[in-house]
């Protein structure tokens, strides 16, 4: 259940940056070496138990958030702050806040070894970080996590293949993996995106069976705001690796400030409402994170920009309880 | 449970197996594989002779007859029994110098394309130098300094052939790493040993088996080339040795055809029949990568 | 006389396993001007579907029975000279996942140009003439014709695939799966485009999606396929208001509504069916929530409701009913 006053995770002005390879000739001409800024200077808390969904187009920096929070790629700048205590790099200490973060991957096809017994996928985190004695127990703690992830009864699943089951299945295989070790929260990067809508209920429904039994937080991760919507507490909605604006599902989606907000919401289809004039877009496409900006990073194609925008970043601002924007003209 | 297992493993076999009886390539190249390590097995019970049994001048260089089905040798040896007894020793030291070709190779491949920058480097590197230094040469200037045990000729080939695989296996290596069941391995907090292990080897695995047969071949080929040329173990008699002397004892210039015509068809046999199951060992294995 | 009329269409593929039917008696028209939705999850048939009308099956694949009305004429009986001088010509697709179907080596110009050269007798300076008018009408300026594909961004690219689908003025275009790749701006803006085009050139449009949430909002009729059948087809207000169908239900259910109840649909349990076995009677009656004796024995044929509303259902009186 949902603890506000115990803060899980707290993400302090995360960046990451990635070097881009010159080419010889720039080098040689002396040109500097592009970055690319994925993501910018995040900052935002998870608390017990909460599921916080972080809403953007590709370039917006959600995926590297989760990875980097997980310390699959390193940050640039910035804390990341778990329980009150910034991650250390030791190896140790990342084995030991691993056992509290697990992930759960997009492609239920590729996610898993072709080449691996569903039992051996499953058991996998507890061989790696050397936690069962036995292969009674190991047995066990495997059948009790493919249950709780809808595959009953588990020894069905043992000695298959990935291949021989469903995307859905093998979605849930993901999801009895990340449960082994009985983590705090999990970063879900897009879980349902591959999945036929009919299927995704079926997982969407398990994540939140799992949040209501075990208390589990979520950092999901999604480019559909309507999904974000549906499954979780607080949206964050990001743009070329900043939150432009942050709030509770029903906050954001029906009172969205932000002029990006406001143009997701505008073209979102809602299901068996036509459309007879055009849908109001927004000019082009997300510029390349490669490409210094100055300024907000919506500068470029907001409908209300200033000049003001094009020189100074809007800082997040609380402008309601647990409602945060960053513009300078809302 | 580990019946199960069992069970699987078993099914998974008789389906490979089943494979290699459609699979006329394969059919042929292990049905002749089988027949020379029968023989090279059972072959000294079977066929009584004693090879160390040098004849009587008067038996030297004897065409095939009744007593001697292929003849004699210059030392009076019959060399149906010569034959057979180098089929063991010729099939070991293939088999031996693979295994530790492959061995280094796959090593230093997954090694290499999974750690990538500097150890990548370093270890390419190195493979370069192996991959480019002429190999007869090579091996003659190795066999002259460590002498010519059958051991060294082992290590000699083994040493002089891993490079063409570890480029190989590094380049699946590359392949492999990027894919999303590594990435989700890592975020577990698994190690590189147990990725390159658990995950990367299972997946080059299939790539190393039809190289390792064709590696076989080549290793078998380099130790007849090496016994030729006389740089071969004298006390551990291989079909090289054999055409070595034949060709030494003049024995090719008197047209004693039974002396090195067999030996000489032997190693074409067998390597042929590792070939043909290279090939076909890429084409069962492949399309079941397909089919996940 | 409709546009297109596609009667009873059987499309099987002969596979090692035996015959997959992966089209199953379908049926649906396309008036001129209208665009047409066809909805389904993997496996159902829709792009097999679309295929068939392209002519554009791979070679296990084969039209077993029914036939395709292009404009009165038969498409189904044509020979294979008669198929390859009108392919692109009248009916016209983008392909799903089209995006990485351009030539690295090649120009953007040079691809849709060589499509003109390829139909029309004409030089290849009219040809790229022509293409540069299609990038107009695409909303990509002119001059990128000679940049290479890895120059474009994705949107862009989708955007060269529609004007390729163009290049000989066809009268339906087919869009399979056209934005699913797109991030959601890119997507509007892709759909926009194609609405746009739609009305000024009164083409027919055939969308294949299995997001249902976008059919909604542009098509005029939406076929919601299952198992290789049409089990429901008929307006947009038929199909999310006035359904009769289960399936159709369950799966409207499944898209988020915003303006209704914060609550995770069911969805619908089992699987879809082994197209090699499928189930006896009507295909979905393993999962469905009315099935009574005669689903496991009787395959439902398709029944008018109401002008262009028609059901495959033997209880879609009951489930109209029930909201």
């Amino acid at each position: 259940m949902k603890n506000k006053d115990k803060e899980l995770l707290r993400v302090e002005d995360l960046r990451v940056h990635f070097e881009l390879k010159g080419s010889m000739t720039g080098s040689l001409l002396g040109k500097k070496k592009k970055t690319l800024k994925a993501v910018d200077g995040v900052s935002f808390s998870l608390y017990a138990g909460e599921i916080l969904a972080l809403v953007g187009e590709s370039g917006s920096g959600k995926t590297t958030i989760g990875k980097a929070i997980l310390h699959l790629l390193d940050q640039t700048k910035g804390s990341i702050i778990f329980q009150g205590q910034e991650i250390g790099t030791s190896p140790q200490e990342l084995k030991a806040f691993r056992r509290n973060a697990q992930m759960i991957f997009q492609d239920p096809y590729q996610s898993l070894n072709p080449r691996h017994y569903i039992m051996d996928i499953v058991a996998e985190p507890l061989d790696v970080n050397g936690l069962v004695k036995s292969t009674g127990e190991r047995t066990r703690l495997v059948k009790e996590a493919l249950e709780q992830a809808g595959l009953s009864p588990g020894e069905d699943y043992f000695y298959r293949y990935p291949y021989q089951l469903s995307g859905g299945q093998r979605q849930r295989v993901v999801v009895a993996s990340a449960l082994i070790l009985d983590p705090l929260f999990i970063v879900a990067d897009e879980p349902v995106s591959m999945l036929d809508a009919s299927i995704r209920t079926g997982i969407l429904r398990l994540m939140l069976k799992l949040r209501e039994d075990k208390g589990l937080a979520y950092l999901f991760i999604t480019h559909d705001i309507s999904l974000a919507w549906l499954i979780s507490d607080r949206i964050a909605i990001l743009y070329l690796g900043k939150i432009m604006e942050i709030g509770s599902g029903d906050e954001i989606v029906k009172n969205g400030l932000h002029p990006y907000t406001k143009a997701l919401m505008a073209i979102m289809p809602k299901p068996g409402q036509s459309r007879f004039d055009e849908r109001p877009v927004l000019e082009g496409e997300t510029p390349n994170a490669a490409i210094d900006i100055k300024g907000c990073k919506f500068s470029s194609r907001c409908p209300i920009v200033h000049q003001r925008c094009r020189e100074e970043e809007p800082i997040l601002r609380e402008i309601s309880p647990g409602h945060l924007l960053a513009c300078h003209f809302v | 449970m580990n019946s199960v297992k069992m069970e699987l493993r078993k099914r998974k076999i008789k389906e490979f197996a089943h494979q290699v009886r459609v699979n006329k390539m394969a059919f042929v190249g292990s049905l002749t594989l089988g027949f020379f390590i029968l023989v090279a097995i059972f072959g000294p019970i079977l066929v009584p002779f004693d090879v160390m049994k040098f004849g009587l001048a008067t038996e030297m260089l004897m065409p095939p007859s009744s007593q001697h089905i292929l003849g004699t040798d210059d030392m009076g040896r019959d060399v149906l029994a010569y034959l057979i007894s180098g089929a063991r020793v010729s099939l070991m030291v293939g088999a031996l110098a693979t295994l530790l070709s492959m061995g280094i190779g796959t090593l230093i491949g997954i090694v290499a394309g999974y750690k990538g920058k500097v150890i990548d480097n370093v270890l390419m590197r190195i493979t370069d130098f192996f991959l480019v230094i002429p190999w007869l040469p090579l091996m003659m200037v190795l066999a002259a300094i460590l002498g010519t045990s059958i051991w060294n000729i082992i290590l000699v080939i083994g040493i002089t052939s891993w490079a063409g695989t570890a480029r190989i296996v590094r380049a699946q290596t590359l392949s492999v790493r990027e894919q999303q069941f590594v990435e989700r391995t890592v975020s577990l907090g698994a190690g590189s040993i147990h990725i390159m292990i658990h995950h990367i080897l299972p997946n080059v695995f299939p790539l190393i088996f039809a190289n390792t047969v064709l590696i076989a071949a080549a290793a078998i080929t380099s130790e007849t080339t090496l016994s030729f040329l006389g740089l071969g173990d004298p006390s551990h008699a291989s079909w090289g040795m054999m055409l070595h002397y034949a060709f030494e004892t003049g024995a090719t210039s008197a047209g004693a055809y039974w002396y090195f015509l067999p030996p000489g068809l032997c190693v074409v046999a067998v390597v042929l029949a590792f070939t043909l199951m290279g090939y076909a060992f890429d084409e069962i294995l492949n399309p079941k990568l397909k089919e996940r | 006389m409709k546009l297109l009329e596609v009667n009873h269409l059987h499309t099987y593929f002969k596979t090692g396993r035996g015959v997959l039917k992966a089209v199953n008696d379908v049926s649906f028209s396309l008036g001129q001007g209208e665009a047409l939705g066809i909805v389904g999850e993997s496996g159902c048939g829709k792009t097999t579907a679309a295929l068939s009308i392209c002519h554009l099956l791979p070679k296990e694949g084969f039209i077993h029975g029914g036939e395709i009305l292009l404009e009165g004429r038969d498409l189904v009986a044509l020979s294979q000279e008669e198929i390859r001088k009108h392919r692109w010509k009248d009916v016209s697709m983008i392909f799903q996942g089209a995006m990485n179907a351009f030539n690295p080596v090649l120009t953007i110009g040079k691809q849709i140009s060589e499509v003109i050269v390829l139909h029309e007798k004409v030089s290849e300076k009219e040809a790229l003439e022509r293409t540069k008018e299609l990038l107009d009408w695409v909303e990509i300026p002119r001059e990128r014709h000679s940049q290479y594909p890895h120059e474009f961004s994705g949107g862009m690219k989708q955007r060269a695939m529609i004007a390729m689908a163009l290049a000989c003025s066809p009268k339906i275009i087919i869009g399979d799966e056209p934005t699913t790749a797109l991030d959601v701006m890119v997507q509007a803006q892709i759909l926009n485009l194609l609405e746009k085009l739609r009305k000024a050139t009164n083409m027919g449009m055939i969308l294949i999606t299995h997001d249902l949430s976008i059919l909604g909002e542009t098509c005029d009729k939406i076929g919601v396929m299952y198992a290789g059948k049409m089990v429901e087809i008929g307006s947009v207000d038929n199909i999310f208001k006035e359904s009769a169908h289960p399936y159709t239900k369950r799966l409207i259910g499944c898209f988020p509504d915003i303006d209704g109840d914060k609550v995770v649909p069911k969805g619908i349990d089992g699987f879809p069916p082994d197209l090699y076995d499928p189930p006896s009677g009507c295909p979905f009656h393993p999962r469905c929530d009315y099935v009574i004796d005669i689903c496991r024995e009787e395959m439902p044929s398709s029944i008018e409701i109401q002008g262009d509303h028609k059901v495959a259902c033997h209880r879609w009186e009951d489930v109209a009913h029930e909201k």
